[in-house]
């Protein structure tokens, strides 16, 4: 075996390991743990496609800014094992059945999947390096790029908006 | 030799530089902290360690011993798998940065199958600067897993103070990097140092510091503040919070974090002197390294680079003793309103000069 598939198959493993453990430990900070080491398993695969890029950007923004909010957020509430609020039936079927639906979008994706597709092949492939990105980014999809930014923009102005309003009541 | 497909000489070298740069970090933090208490002593008007060997440079060593052989306490009421893997946690993201630095430039050694040349730096990958980032993003788990899984509120308010800390700080520190890579226009640590090569180039310095000063010190205060040192050790402020995150520890997790902390300043010196002040370049290199084979003159590039690292460590710690520490609100206040905006500020005008005087 070639060391790039003994590294797949072991990048593979540990996910589906990890994603499992996010939906069956009881520690929500557990959980989350669980969840930073799929984020590290999936950049491991981006590595191994050569779009170095990708996998570290994966890192910085999930693991390393948005899980350490969802983990301040869980330690703030102190939310235990036998704290977590139990679910109604109609909630958990409404999960499952929205759950089912996205896995059902992710499989029509991979019917038109291009085997031959050389662009992101194993270790060879330079689509995901930082020069071919942002020359797609910015010339080819400039308008979607500049969009969600202002997207972005204005959601951080809404959390703003939001925050202030406390202060107003609390001071009239 | 091909067994598996895999070159293993290849990851025999890599291992070995891997042994070294660790062993170097742990031995350089070690003699961090003999040197911190030195400094402070000098700039107290004390003698500070002196028992322990010559200088008292037998310190560490001793320090090392006993933290080994104290009684371990584990609180009964804590996250006991959490506990555990919070100092092993910030210990392994101390370590991890080194991976991306250069040490010095490659060398050769003849061999029988022809010459073979090696890297000083473990893995030269292109977008070593972000790599950086990540794992300094990831070194936060340490000591948030620590201070939650204690069971201590002293050490959950540490937690998030360092959380929050971390997280303004990052941004203000990306900022300023921004400028500096839009002059490099490579992510890839080897070539920032190679475009800084000597002193003196084009009728100009070559060393980032000289083109990018207002990002230096942006860059240098957010350094700082990821180190948890003073003035902005809020974390561990001992006079509001007892000890902070590791209030719960003993024995040597207590140890592992106090000595990441160091290996962690080491790491951070590192990245300052290579991004800013040339890494391992010095003025008329040139001339040396046609004067000596290649392997002194890698070896005289990691005393340069050892050097300048020192140096960093040094003004650290003379910083650490002639400031005192920020209130936390005074401390966000700085990283938000004054850092984001001034690196912001910084990056405006950097772009502008590019385009409008160096634009070929």
């Amino acid at each position: 075996m070639h060391l790039h598939e003994i590294l797949f198959w072991f990048l593979s493993f540990m996910a589906i390991v990890c994603a499992l453990g996010v939906i069956l430990s009881r520690n929500p900070v557990k959980s989350v743990l669980f969840l930073i080491a799929t984020f590290f398993s999936i950049s491991g695969h981006y590595v191994l496609m050569n779009a170095q890029f990708l996998a570290v950007v994966n890192i910085i923004v999930y693991a390393g800014a948005i899980m350490v909010l969802f983990l301040f957020v869980i330690m703030l509430m102190n939310l235990n094992a036998d704290a977590e609020p139990q679910k109604s039936r109609l909630v958990q079927m409404a999960a499952v059945l929205s759950g089912g639906a996205l896995f059902l979008v992710i499989i029509a994706a991979l019917r038109t999947v291009d085997l031959n597709n050389k662009a992101m092949i194993t270790s060879e492939g330079d689509l995901g390096l930082i020069h071919n990105l942002g020359m797609v980014l910015f010339k080819e999809y400039v308008l979607p790029f500049e969009l969600s930014s202002v997207l972005f923009l204005a959601a951080m102005v809404g959390a703003m908006v939001i925050g202030k309003k406390e202060e107003v009541i609390q001071n009239p | 030799m091909l067994l598996l497909s895999i070159d293993w000489i290849f990851i025999i070298e890599k291992v070995a530089l891997i042994l070294v740069i660790i062993l170097a970090s742990f031995g350089i933090a070690a003699y961090a902290t003999w040197g911190e208490r030195k400094v402070a002593a000098i700039m107290q008007d004390r003698i500070g360690p002196a028992r322990a060997g010559i200088f008292g440079l037998l310190q560490p060593l001793a320090d090392g011993g006993k933290l080994f052989f104290k009684e371990e306490i584990v609180p009964d009421r804590s996250t006991k798998t959490l506990f555990i893997l919070g100092p092993a946690l910030f210990m392994i993201t101390a370590l991890m940065t080194s991976a991306v630095i250069p040490w010095g430039p490659d060398f050769t050694i003849s061999t029988d199958s022809g010459i073979r040349t090696v890297s000083l730096q473990v893995a030269d990958i292109n977008i070593g600067i972000l790599y950086i980032f990540g794992v300094v993003s990831l070194g936060i788990y340490g000591v948030m897993l620590g201070g939650w899984s204690s069971n201590n509120k002293f050490s959950l308010l540490s937690a998030i103070r360092a959380a929050s800390q971390s997280i303004s700080y990052e941004l203000a520190m990306g900022l300023s990097l921004i400028a500096v890579l839009m002059l490099t226009g490579s992510l890839s640590l080897r070539d920032i140092v190679s475009q800084q090569h000597g002193f003196w180039q084009d009728g100009y310095f070559s060393w980032n510091f000289f083109k990018q000063p207002v990002a230096f010190l942006v860059f240098l205060v957010c350094t700082f503040a990821e180190l948890n040192r003073a003035p902005f050790d809020m974390p561990e402020c001992e006079s509001e919070l007892n000890m902070g995150y590791h209030q719960e520890y003993s024995s040597m997790k207590l140890g592992l974090y106090l000595f990441a902390e160091y290996i962690n300043m080491f790491i951070s010196s590192a990245v300052l002197s290579t991004v800013f002040f040339g890494g391992y370049n010095f003025p008329w290199m040139d001339q040396v390294a046609s004067a000596v084979p290649s392997g002194l003159f890698s070896l005289i590039c990691v005393s340069v680079l050892m050097i300048k690292v020192i140096g960093f460590i040094l003004f650290f710690m003379f910083i650490r003793w002639t400031l005192p520490r920020f209130r936390y609100d005074q401390l966000l206040n700085l990283g938000w309103k004054g850092l984001i905006p001034l690196a912001l500020l910084n990056l405006v005008i950097t772009g502008g000069v590019i385009l409008f005087f160096f634009n070929k």
